[in-house]
């Protein structure tokens, strides 16, 4: 059975409003090291998960699941025996998200983290918390522990710290202060010099906290595990004379130690703001030094600066120790925490092996880095698209003609029409209805062997020819004896009475721009024998871009090795700048057709020659 | 992020806009006021705000202090060419006020209303934890305080039967001691200003005094305190415009505005006031509650005019903001030497989650960059630490003392926060 004086046990558990990841994970963590039997995280409140949801997270070496509800309602309906909420939502919805928390029965302790909370609405949260029997720790808190049972969110720092300041288990000493920051350094310092602490509470540096270093100290007073008190004040405010007033009715007996900081406030000109919104005196008996010397007088153990605090600590239980009114307590054998991959990887203590490799781009600095070209470089210097597109292609700078041909190829490429495969799929994919996605995907998917993909084909096929010393006519007699057609020679309706505009647009670019073109001079050779036999076997335009592309590449000097130039033929690199310019139109014919709020399309069946075979051809007697 | 002090203007100007949200009837609040700031042209002036050729002016500086009348800070019943005379006349003079002295820089010129010294009223609302008290008198102006007996309290606690009062719930009517023509008005006045000043974010007000004239509520001083962290309630109120700017004579120094400048710019806190450019113990502290007391013990043990600063890194500030901020204070305490010396204490509590090693980073950079200076001033180095990491940052600062050859002490947690403050002032003798 919990006492009044008990917020927290061993056993106590907590819905967290916001998911917060680390401080659940650091809050199980500390659940682990303690034996606990149960985590202290009941539920998360994730407000944008409709749907609700379950979080992973390590108990220990394992892992288990927390469910995650979209409102403070559902969770505490679910989980009547989480009687904490931990509030991390922000400074604009703390105010009513914790209204809702003080309302719900089963909650009887609000910790609210933000800061910059209303004061106004801080003092209705502080009044509401008295009126419904509710605490509130907070706002602006990091929270506070119960050492060795139950830690709130993030207090207490690493595990690390937590075991070295001996959180993990009970000691003797009940503190209380204002600041967040200063607890981890109090509870080492309360470690260093005492038998430990037993709980800790931050009350939040605001000036209308929730719950007030007396409301702690009283609670702390009336518990007999707490044999002695702790507290660090703060100048401002009137709340240690509470607590000199609790001491003279007698309300406080145990030995109180307790700093008020902020005497350098009254001794600096002007006025400076502390860090705490509560930190400034606004009247003389608000000072550091009048509240200090207030406590001293009401037999407070007042060290003459915090330099003494931990030896006036140590005094206070040195005598206490000897007088037998503090209990023998036993170190417990504490369960270690695997470390966390990420920390032991920042001190270099750790390694993986990666799953994949990447050496084109790195997105894991302040920005994107092309082939190590900061992308803001790419913008800046303006550069072109043919260019930027080598880099991250094949890994090299283009020369300037180099990348105007890749530009030009996407021009030309960029849509033919309706009819061809690749925009015929995109619009009836569309016109059946279908995202952009998928009418686009099916478009390129007819890319291949007979739709655009005879780029590869013909340079792989020319670029073979060239490097066995084959002459043009051997090649096409090569070809024919072997019974392939060769790639890039011919075209359905063009011919050489009706030459293609884009294969003469590309060799009329190559011949002005490149350095040498023997490819394309090696190409036309063969045209000109394969058009002795049909008028329309012209070097079509998948076939002038592959082997311009040869020629690109045996341009450039050293710029590609042979093993470069084989696999960017192989992999089907080539195909790349076909279906990359083609998706241009694609795209376009997709929009064209949902603007065009086209219907689904069927095909005429009189386009269709129906020769089915007779059910007796195949055995069946039906 | 606090309760601060907004000028006049702002709190009249905001007074009209909204006043009458809060009322039943309209209050006629004036809409008329400017400010004039050391941008301000007073020539283009009341192109502007045409209504200043038409009225006669009352001009004042508002710059978060009072007793402007005892000091002489107060032009009544002028003309605009003589209000625009008087600003030229004080503008950038300097003066002291209650024994601050500073720079006039902001003025408020509003129009001027007659009135008799017996139709001054006192009207003053404040909040403390568990209420809201409004002060209201017949004899206000520079007579409130002699007659303190005659105001009239009226306490609004926060929770009334179980529930939170409703600001709007809350009436004067029949609770204030006036009788007689001006009752209503008052009355409506200081009801819908209560439930203006609980809705509008305030924590302090005071108007003393206020007059009446032609059935209209006249608010002839006033001053404000609010709670800056409400501002994201009363956007629509506020605006962006509303500013909260430092006290009268509060003028930053080029290290403090340069620290100023860092600390907008990051998410973290930089802070830097400095106390004597001329002391010899400089705390560079990480959070601000180990800054405090930081500060507290070289004070408490006696050195107070030895400290050359206050000041604060914390919220986890960037390697290259600790750098800067490092150098701030390097560059400062290395301008003059002392034969015997100087200090510089890096101290700071346990850290929660920031990696200690990689905030010395940006200090240990600045400390090299400053590594012969600091040797030509003597400056004795203190460093005490705890948190992530801790171990693997203070031995990178012990080992720079060795690299550089500077007196570089350094402790962990296992020595006492403050135990640096006294090793360096006795190093320091």
């Amino acid at each position: 059975m919990t006492q009044s004086y008990q917020l927290f046990s061993k056993n106590t558990r907590a819905i967290i409003y916001n998911l917060q990841v680390n401080a659940v994970q650091r809050m199980l963590d500390f659940d682990y090291v303690c034996r606990r039997d149960k985590p202290s995280v009941a539920a998360i409140i994730d407000p944008n998960a409709k749907q609700g949801g379950n979080h992973k997270v390590f108990w220990g070496t394992k892992e288990i699941i927390i469910p995650i509800y979209s409102s403070i309602a559902q969770a505490t309906r679910r989980h009547p025996d989480a009687d904490v909420l931990i509030n991390f939502a922000s400074f604009r919805s703390a105010y009513a998200t914790s209204v809702e928390g003080i309302n719900e029965p089963t909650i009887k302790t609000v910790v609210i983290i933000a800061e910059g909370v209303p004061e106004r609405r801080a003092r209705e949260l502080a009044a509401l918390a008295i009126a419904r029997n509710k605490v509130v720790i907070g706002p602006a808190t990091v929270g506070g522990i119960l050492a060795g049972g139950f830690k709130i969110g993030n207090t207490g720092g690493t595990i690390e710290n937590i075991i070295e300041s001996k959180l993990h288990r009970t000691g003797s000493v009940g503190f209380v202060s204002k600041s967040g920051g200063m607890s981890n350094e109090a509870y080492n310092i309360i470690a260093c010099n005492t038998d430990g602490l037993y709980e800790g509470i931050a009350i939040g540096g605001d000036a209308y906290p929730g719950s007030t270093l007396l409301d702690h100290l009283l609670r702390f007073e009336a518990n007999p595990e707490v044999k002695m008190l702790a507290c660090l004040g703060e100048v401002g405010g009137t709340e240690e004379y509470r607590i000199v007033e609790a001491i003279k009715e007698k309300k406080i007996t145990k030995p109180l130690v307790c700093w008020v900081t902020g005497t350098i406030a009254s001794k600096m000109k002007g006025e400076v703001q502390f860090g705490h919104a509560g930190a400034k005196a606004g009247a003389s008996n608000e000072t550091a030094e009048a509240k200090n010397r207030a406590l001293a007088e009401a037999g407070v153990i007042v060290p003459n600066s915090f330099d003494d605090y931990g030896l006036k600590l140590r005094e206070t239980f040195d005598k206490m120790k000897a007088a037998g009114q503090i209990p023998e307590r036993t170190l417990p054998d504490t369960p270690a925490i695997p470390a966390d991959y990420n920390a032991l990887k920042a001190k270099g203590q750790v390694r993986k092996g990666t799953n994949f490799i990447c050496t084109i781009t790195d997105d894991t600095g302040d920005e994107p880095l092309y082939c190590g070209i900061p992308m803001s470089k790419v913008v800046e210097h303006n550069m072109p698209l043919g260019e930027m597109i080598a880099l991250l292609w094949f890994k090299k700078r283009l020369p300037a003609w180099g990348a105007q041909f890749m530009e030009l190829v996407l021009r030309l490429t960029a849509d033919h029409g309706p009819c061809v495969s690749g925009a015929h799929n995109t619009i009836v994919t569309a016109r059946a209805g279908k995202d952009l996605m998928t009418s686009v995907a099916t478009g390129i998917l007819t890319i291949g062997p007979r739709f655009g993909g005879a780029v590869s084909g013909a340079a792989r096929q020319f670029s073979e020819a060239i490097r066995k010393g084959q002459t043009p006519l051997e090649f096409v007699n090569h070809m024919k004896n072997t019974n392939v057609n060769i790639q890039g020679i011919g075209h359905k309706i063009k011919s050489a009475s009706n030459p293609d505009i884009r294969v003469t647009l590309l060799k009329k670019f190559a011949k002005e721009n490149f350095p040498k073109t023997p490819h394309l001079d090696f190409a036309l050779e063969v045209e000109k024998i394969t058009l002795t036999k049909r008028n329309n076997l012209i070097l079509n335009v998948d076939g002038a871009i592959g082997i311009l592309f040869l020629d690109l590449m045996a341009s450039g000097g050293d710029l590609f090795t042979d093993q470069e130039k084989a696999e960017i033929i192989d992999f089907g690199i080539l195909d790349g700048l076909f279906m990359l310019g083609r998706t241009i139109g694609m795209v376009g014919h997709f929009f064209d057709q949902k603007r065009l709020r086209s219907g689904l399309y069927r095909h005429p069946m009189d386009d269709v020659l129906y020769d089915l075979p007779e059910p007796s051809e195949l055995g069946y007697d039906w | 992020m606090a309760i601060r002090g907004i000028r006049e203007y702002d709190g009249k100007k905001l007074m009209a806009q909204v006043l009458d949200r809060f009322s039943s009837k309209p209050l006629g609040i004036n809409p008329n006021y400017a400010l004039v700031t050391p941008e301000t042209d007073l020539e283009k002036l009341p192109v502007s705000e045409p209504w200043l050729n038409t009225t006669r002016l009352v001009v004042k500086p508002d710059m978060l202090f009072g007793k402007r009348g005892k000091n002489n800070l107060l032009k009544l019943n002028a003309t605009w060419d003589e209000a625009a005379a008087w600003i030229q006349a004080k503008r950038e003079e300097t003066v002291t006020v209650s024994g601050v002295q500073g720079r006039l820089t902001e003025f408020l010129i509003e129009p001027f209303t007659p009135h008799p010294e017996d139709k001054e009223y006192y009207v003053a609302m404040r909040s403390f934890r568990d209420e809201d008290v409004v002060y209201f008198s017949l004899k206000g102006g520079i007579y409130v305080e002699e007659n303190w007996d005659q105001v009239k309290e009226i306490r609004i606690p926060t929770m009334k039967d179980n529930q939170l009062v409703e600001a709007k719930s809350i009436s004067f009517a029949g609770q204030l001691p006036i009788e007689g023509a001006e009752k209503a008005l008052v009355e409506d006045f200081v009801t819908a200003l209560y439930r203006f000043y609980a809705d509008q974010g305030f924590a302090y007000l005071e108007i003393n005094p206020f007059t009446l004239a032609e059935g209209k509520v006249i608010p002839l001083d006033l001053v404000a305190k609010i709670d800056d962290t409400a501002a994201f309630e009363h956007l629509d109120t506020w605006g962006t415009t509303l500013t909260f700017p430092a006290g009268f004579g509060h003028h930053l120094s080029p290290d403090e505005a340069k620290v100023k400048a860092m600390d907008a710019k990051t998410g973290a806190s930089l802070k830097l006031t400095v106390l004597n450019p001329d002391g010899r113990i400089w705390p560079m502290v990480a959070g601000g509650g180990a800054s405090v007391i930081f500060a507290d013990t070289v004070a408490d043990l006696g050195y107070i005019d030895e400290l050359g600063m206050y000041g604060e890194y914390s919220g986890d500030p960037n390697e290259e903001f600790t750098y800067q901020y490092a150098c701030v204070i390097l560059d400062l305490m290395t301008r003059k030497h002392h034969p015997k010396g100087k200090a510089l204490l890096i101290g700071g509590g346990i850290a929660n989650f920031t990696d200690v090693a990689a905030t010395f980073k940006g200090i240990i950079r600045a400390i090299s960059q400053y590594a012969d200076k600091l040797r030509e001033g003597n400056v004795k180095i203190y460093v005490r630490r705890g948190g992530p990491n801790y171990k693997a940052g203070l031995e990178q600062m012990r080992s720079l003392g060795g690299k550089l050859n500077l007196p570089i002490e350094v402790y962990g947690p296992e020595t006492h926060m403050t135990n640096i403050v006294p090793m360096a002032i006795a190093a320091l003798q």
